[in-house]
């Protein structure tokens, strides 16, 4: 699954350079240019992406950290 | 009745007169829960959540150009701003949080850093390197610093003009932007002075959701009475079926510029600022809803002020040409909407750009106070409340001489916004490898900066000193060859140098 992330990491960047709608003038919706809703749909796929990231991707060794600090709590809610 | 009376502009001005005062309360208030210490003076003692740090950071990297100058630009060059800086940085400042921030939040938690240079000081077991990135740092911060302040002070003097006419004769009627600017730099230097980074961290939560909020409340505004229709919808499409062609795609963007623009928010993984931010989070796991949200508040932020941008390119909102391009967002306020929204929307413009200023002026202050003075007058040499009371000083100093520079009014410090960000993107490498590749060594770190310091200098010239503000280098940003060439410098002359040693190894790359 990690590499799976990664994949999606690398598809967004390749997926951003959209040059096939560079002279499209369409409307989505009828006020939407298309090049507009395509990255915010980049925009909304980055948040999944990185939702999926920190769901498969987090380090291992971090959650380990989390276990050890949480028994020996040092800071505290600002 | 009382409203009626009063003239916009002083209506633009208590509102923002009470939003500050509400800014300066939250600061203090937050001071009443400092512990006295330096750590938690510099990084609130490891103790921001998840939601703090989000607004937080995200606060952070957004500055005045979120609001009134993605308008402009897409005013200018059309939707195609919105992928060049905001989807980009959606993707890429999520992964420099992922990549970049995490690592060095468990480095600094098990090491004790507050600053970048210890980090690279000890990673690259070398004193001597963190008196060439510091002056590095503080150069390239420095004018990140002055458009906030000139801004500032720009801003207020822009929408209070004719309110006292006999009072400012002499610019208008508006504030001065010298009072202006200073009335900013006190009250962000208060809550710094006394909250510290809590006090930065709340101040930039409030303020965070004060630009946001009051964005999408302008641009709900504006839509409703741009196309003179009916609903939100039909005035919506009005709007937009009368936009012309070239501002709806990006037929007049390289598309290798628009490629290469993506290393730009590299830049966030060598802030200085951002990197103390990253060492107040509690856990790890505090990181992990910045990353996830941060991509989806820049387009809850960025995409109307794009749509609004190139809505005023029409004859529906009929702006005139003597208006430029970064007014554009406040004239159609002032022209749809009244004073009341205008003083709101110059708050949240206002927001912004404080809530970049303040981690700014932190940063600088404890970059001075830990890499300086404590480094080098020894660790055991001043007490808890000592070192304390010598960020605060810096802090004063700094925002004092920022504040000093800023009456010189250099203007062409504008165009050095994209450079900064050049600068620090060009660096990434460096924090890159200093992480992840064992092989770096000093003499490579010492390559690679050297490399950002002579591409910088060499393209920057090129430019005419950032006065060419289309200035590419063979068709692309100039960013990316600086990060080629401080790449390039730091893999070849790492292989060609001792490694590093083997407890250092150990301390960084741990099995």
């Amino acid at each position: 699954m990690k590499y799976v992330v990664w994949g999606l990491v690398v598809l967004l960047i390749v997926l951003h350079q959209d040059n096939w709608l560079w002279d499209n003038d369409t409307l989505v919706f009828g006020f939407l240019p298309i090049t507009l809703a395509f990255h915010m749909g980049i925009s909304l796929a980055a948040g999944i992406t990185w939702f999926l990231a920190v769901k498969f991707a987090w380090p291992s060794e971090l959650h380990i950290d989390e276990e050890q600090s949480s028994s020996n709590p040092e800071g505290g809610d600002a | 009745m009382m409203l009626a009376t009063i003239n916009g502009g002083a209506i633009v001005l208590i509102i923002i007169s009470v939003y500050l005062a509400m800014l300066l309360g939250l600061g203090l208030f937050s001071a009443r829960l400092f512990r006295g210490t330096s750590k938690d003076y510099m990084v609130a003692s490891h103790s921001i959540g998840p939601f703090l740090l989000l607004m937080s950071l995200f606060g952070t990297t957004m500055t005045a150009f979120a609001l009134v100058g993605s308008t402009g630009e897409s005013y200018k060059e059309g939707v195609g701003v919105y992928g060049m800086l905001a989807s980009s940085s959606g993707i890429i400042h999520s992964l420099c949080f992922f990549l970049i921030g995490v690592k060095l939040w468990k480095l600094g938690r098990a090491n004790g850093y507050t600053t970048q240079v210890q980090f690279f000081r000890d990673r690259l077991e070398s004193d001597r390197f963190g008196l060439l990135l510091f002056p590095v740092l503080v150069g390239l911060v420095i004018p990140y610093l002055l458009i906030g302040v000139l801004a500032a002070g720009t801003v207020i003097n822009g929408v209070t003009r004719g309110a006292f006419p006999e009072l400012f004769a002499e610019t208008a009627g508006g504030a001065p932007p010298w009072l202006a600017s200073l009335v900013i730099c006190c009250v962000v230097l208060l809550y710094v002075f006394f909250g510290g980074m809590r006090g930065t961290a709340w101040a930039n939560a409030f303020q965070t959701m004060v630009f946001m909020v009051l964005g999408l409340v302008t641009f709900y505004m504006i839509a409703t009475k741009l196309g003179g229709q009916d609903t939100f919808l039909a005035n919506m499409r009005e709007a937009s079926q009368a936009v012309d062609k070239e501002y709806m795609t990006r037929s007049h963007i390289p598309k290798l510029k628009f490629l290469t623009y993506m290393f730009v928010p590299l830049s966030v993984a060598m802030f200085p600022h951002l990197f103390q931010h990253w060492l107040t989070a509690k856990s790890a796991s505090s990181f992990k809803l910045p990353v996830v949200a941060h991509p989806l508040f820049i387009m809850v932020v960025w995409a109307p002020c794009v749509l609004i941008g190139i809505w005023a390119t029409t004859d529906l909102a009929s702006v005139p040409d003597a208006v430029p391009a970064n007014a554009v967002l406040p004239f159609l306020v002032k022209k749809l909407a009244g004073p009341v929204l205008g003083g709101l929307l110059t708050a949240g413009i206002l927001a912004a750009i404080m809530s970049s200023l303040d981690s700014q002026f932190l940063c600088l202050g404890t970059i001075f106070t830990e890499d300086i003075v404590v480094h080098y007058g020894g660790e055991n040499r001043f007490s808890e409340k000592q070192i304390v009371l010598m960020a605060r000083l810096f802090i004063v100093a700094i925002v004092a001489l920022t504040y000093l520079f800023s009456l010189f009014e250099p203007r062409r410090v504008f165009t050095m916004g994209v450079w900064c960000f050049s600068g620090f993107s060009a660096l990434f490498p460096l924090v890159l490898a200093a992480l992840y590749w064992r092989r770096l060594t000093l003499a490579g770190a010492y390559a690679s900066v050297v490399a950002v310091i002579i591409s910088w200098t060499l393209l920057f010239r090129d430019s005419q000193f950032g006065k060419d503000a289309n200035y590419d280098f063979l068709g692309m940003m100039p960013v990316a060859t600086m990060i080629t060439c401080s790449a390039v410098a730091l893999v070849v002359v790492s292989l060609l140098t001792k490694p590093p040693s083997e407890a250092t190894l150990r301390k960084f790359f741990p099995e």
